[in-house]
């Protein structure tokens, strides 16, 4: 049964007509066309399809788009703003930060929900932070690299 | 400089297509504005491509001073795309800001095979180099005439022609909206690289600026407006039979469009994403089967390739081996194993198709558009010139996983399902279970050294089952062929070379036999990144190691006075001076180890320093620090050649330490995450690569060097400091 929900997600309020069951990745991806957030695994298991809540990094792959009303939903794409990138997302490119690049949403939304709690965060931290995500090509020494980079610059 | 977005119809008034055809292909699939994926390379008309022999096959230039480059090559996360595009700005002499690149494309590009075995920039970069330097050559001949100056006297800046008076013209003038056909006539001169301004410097990848901002990129984020969604549930196991499927238990539901049977391949097909995965979990409930038990399970299965192997293949053989080794005075015999691996991609494979009556056109995350499209062909006996497939990236798939089969479906659904665009996308229990793995290896080396610690004599048995079963031409190797009622059976046609890959050592041995047991093994392969290599090295290196022990010298002396190619003994004398071998730490809970190998005996040089640390209680290591050195030949683009070095010591020390596929009789195990462990931030060691440049050879392919000399670094580390050998692989203490 589709319900009204309505959602704020990248500063804006948006309203739609959905199955309440439905998880908030599919809603962000094919009503939104935002396509930052990934589908991995559809299991918790590997940080793909994460979007910062409050603030918070989420899945999005199981969780149901109701559960997410009344939250500020922020995606990968929400967080250029005025047609500038967010320095996280200069910083991953700086250092290149990608091999095919699947990956990168979870690392960039992990990365940001970490530094929102520990600003300066430890070699450890961030390692343990960025273990959410499943980076397959093997790219971790570069993700690890820039958030080091950019904490202890900014 | 900008480069000018310009849609395909303006490109035709304004005409001005220099060194291309102006017929134009039959759209098989309008581009639409939701098509944001296809914007990205929109910028030419649309021509099959008419023959490797023609500039314009790989090179176009336009009247807006727009330069596009087209390759056979697919961009895989390896960065081929940046590479390439320095090689033609470089070779053209204009601003790498002008060059486009149009990946993979059997509507566009050339056919190129599979974008495999690390080849790509000595195939497709040298085609292109040459092309480039081809359009350059013609279009200064043009300006000498133009300007009426002799050819020697002209210099050339960002396309424009200059002649010693400061009169020019340029590339775009001279061609004023005329196509000239050309061909490579192999006389145009090629730049010295210190003339190169792009090729040997750490140009950033422009993709990567996409996919920090999440915009569109994988094959995964295309969307049509008529797109639908589907889903296939694949049986639980190899050979499973359907006996039952409530098909109106799954009509019922909402958004479902259709439920598609045939024999054993069960498909479903929603408007909504959600819905088709809704539909898949209730069909995996309610669907009956009939399974098969796999016979051979983990316990036996080496033993099993031992007995049930077929009548060795003789790859090499010498007569005076078998006595060399026995009059050697020092011997040395050990066995080998490696478990099944799988290339997990992150992203579970994902293809979009249409079938209309003109034909059928299918995006895909393949390595090779053109084999996709004549196994299709055969797949469907259709006319491959009514199907056109066109590359999009996918997640890093490191080989043959589950790209191809993904495509097949969804053109099966396609056809079955006309004149929508379906889009179909693999569950991640579908990726795990269903792709090709690398297959499990046992190696027996033995070999016979002076005391002094030189080769005399060494003999290897392999045993493997085959590393290619890449879908080239023949419908059975997509997986789902072989579900349909009127099933197209799987023949593996013989196995593949690939299981012997490095096998052959490239020390000096005077004496060698290889033997390959080619084995039928209990479940699915093909090609994983290094194919035998991995494995091969792994026990190769091991070996080699200890057979340093047992002559008692030390392991970077006993490798290189056993070598002869002098760019080997580079690699290894840089990495031992770079990591102060001879000071290291000797705490006793620390262990060093190296190896070494040239990829294929003929690709790039690496070699490896691996330190690990033993846990308090001695019943655990952890992988410190991988060291590397690699010299592969010209080094196009410096950080990108570091960047997918690293990502393999990484990724070959995950499946050194931690991976291996699991079954039992009911099936594989392996299906997700948690039941397939890779690792992660918190376990990777820290990466350092070196790059020794050689602007004066060759490229050489570099993607798969660092798979098996990590594999025997960690291990020789290990036993460093242990004082045992692991040999079976994972390794565990
Ligand atoms: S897709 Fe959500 S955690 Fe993997
Ligand atoms: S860069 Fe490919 S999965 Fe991380």
């Amino acid at each position: 049964m589709n319900k009204s929900i309505e959602l704020h997600i990248n500063g804006e309020r948006k309203l739609l007509e959905a199955d309440p069951e439905e998880p908030l990745l599919y809603i962000l991806r094919n009503d939104f066309a935002l396509k930052g957030p990934k589908f991995g695994c559809g299991l918790h298991q590997c940080g793909s399809c994460m979007v910062l809540s409050n603030g918070e990094a989420s899945y999005t792959c199981r969780i149901p788009c109701a559960t997410f009303e009344g939250k500020k939903i922020q995606t990968i794409e929400g967080l250029s703003q005025n047609g500038k990138t967010h320095p996280i997302q200069e910083a991953f490119f700086d250092v290149q930060a990608a091999q095919c690049g699947y990956c990168v949403n979870g690392m960039i939304i992990a990365a940001l929900a970490l530094i929102k709690d520990v600003p300066k965060p430890s070699e450890k931290e961030i390692k343990e932070a960025l273990s959410k995500v499943i980076c397959r090509c093997g790219t971790h020494s570069r993700f690890v690299d820039v958030v080091k980079k950019f904490t202890s610059t900014t | 400089m900008k480069l000018l977005k310009t849609n395909r119809r303006d490109f035709l008034k304004k005409s001005g297509q220099l060194l291309i055809g102006f017929q134009l292909f039959p759209l098989l699939n309008c581009t639409t504005k939701e098509d944001e994926l296809h914007a990205i390379y929109n910028g030419i008309p649309e021509r099959p491509h008419l023959g490797r022999e023609l500039i314009d096959s790989w090179i176009r230039l336009d009247s807006e001073g727009h330069v596009t480059v087209l390759t056979g090559k697919k961009e895989l996360g390896q960065g081929i795309r940046t590479a390439l595009i320095q090689i033609a700005a470089d070779e053209l002499q204009v601003d790498i800001n002008r060059c486009h690149i149009i990946n993979g494309d059997t509507g566009q590009t050339a056919n190129e095979g599979y974008t495999a075995g690390s080849n790509s920039i000595e195939g497709s970069g040298k085609a292109i180099r040459q092309a480039a330097a081809e359009a350059k050559f013609f279009l200064v001949q043009l300006a000498s005439e133009r300007l009426d100056v002799p050819l020697e006297s002209l210099t050339i800046k960002d396309g424009s022609i200059y002649a010693a008076d400061n009169r020019q013209v340029s590339y775009w003038e001279l061609l004023d909206g005329q196509y000239y056909k050309r061909h490579i006539t192999g006389n145009a001169p090629i730049l010295e690289p210190a003339q190169h301004q792009y090729v040997g410097k750490p140009i950033p990848r422009e993709d990567i600026r996409q996919l920090v901002q999440g915009k569109a990129h994988f094959v995964h984020d295309l969307s049509f407006p008529d797109m639908v969604h589907a889903r296939v549930l694949h049986p639980p196991s190899y050979g499973a039979q359907l006996e039952e499927l409530k098909k109106d238990k799954i009509t019922a539901l909402p958004g479902i469009s259709d439920v598609l049977v045939d024999g054993n391949f069960v498909a479903v097909i929603a408007e909504r994403e959600y819905q088709a995965v809704k539909a898949w979990e209730k069909m995996k409930v309610i669907a009956v089967w009939e399974k098969p038990s796999i016979e051979t399970m983990p316990s036996q299965l080496f033993s099993d390739m031992r007995k049930h192997a077929q009548k060795p293949e003789v790859i090499r053989t010498d007569p005076k081996t078998i006595s060399s080794i026995s009059n050697a005075e020092l011997r040395l015999k050990a066995s080998y194993q490696k478990p099944y691996h799988m290339h997990a991609s992150a992203g579970p494979s994902c293809a979009l198709a249409k079938w209309t009556e003109e034909g059928l056109t299918v995006w895909s995350p393949t390595q090779g558009v053109y084999p996709l499209r004549a196994t299709l062909s055969d797949l469907f006996s259709l006319d491959p010139e009514k199907i056109r497939c066109i590359g999009v990236p996918g997640s890093g798939c490191y080989g043959h996983n589950g790209a191809d089969d993904v495509s097949a479906e969804a053109a099966i659904i396609a056809q079955k399902y006309p004149n929508k665009t379906i889009r179909l996308q693999w569950m991640r229990e579908d990726e795990h279970q269903w792709e090709p793995y690398g297959s499990a290896m046992i190696l027996d080396l033995e070999a016979g050294i002076s005391a002094d610690g030189y080769l005399q004599a060494m003999e290897s048995n392999l045993w493997s089952d085959t590393h290619s079963t890449r879908p080239n031409g023949q419908a059975g190797h997509f997986v789902s062929a072989r579900h349909l009622e009127k099933s197209i059976p799987f023949n593996k046609r013989g196995f593949s070379g690939g299981a012997y890959r490095n096998a052959i050592p490239l020390y000096i041995v005077p004496h060698y036999n290889l033997y390959l047991h080619n084995y039928e093994g209990p479940l699915r392969t093909s090609a994983l990144r290094g194919l035998g290599a991995y494995a091969n090295i792994f026990a190769l290196e091991s070996f080699i190691d200890e057979l340093a022990s047992l002559a008692g010298l030390d392991p970077f002396v006993f490798r290189i006075q056993n070598l002869q190619d002098p760019r080997a003994i580079a690699v290894l004398e840089e990495l031992r001076d770079k990591t102060n071998w001879a000071s290291r730490n000797s705490q006793e809970n620390k262990g060093y180890g190296i190896a070494f190998s040239q990829y294929k005996n003929s690709a790039a040089y690496f070699a490896v320093l691996a330190e690990v640390e033993l846990s308090s209680d001695k019943k655990s290591y952890t992988l410190q620090k991988l060291t590397g050195v690699i010299d592969a030949g010209q080094c196009i683009n410096p950080d990108g050649l570091i960047n997918q070095t690293e990502g393999g010591m990484i990724q070959s020390a995950s499946w050194t330490m931690m991976e291996a596929v699991s079954y039992d009789e009911n099936g594989i195990l392996s299906r997700d995450w948690n039941s397939y462990p890779i690792i992660s931030s918190k376990d990777i060691p820290v990466v350092e690569v070196q790059i020794i440049n050689r602007p004066e050879l060759p490229p050489l392919g570099a993607g798969e060097a660092a798979q098996g000399p990590v594999a025997a670094a960690i291990a020789n580390a290990v036993f460093d400091c242990t004082g045992t050998r692991v040999r079976e692989l994972p390794i565990k203490i």
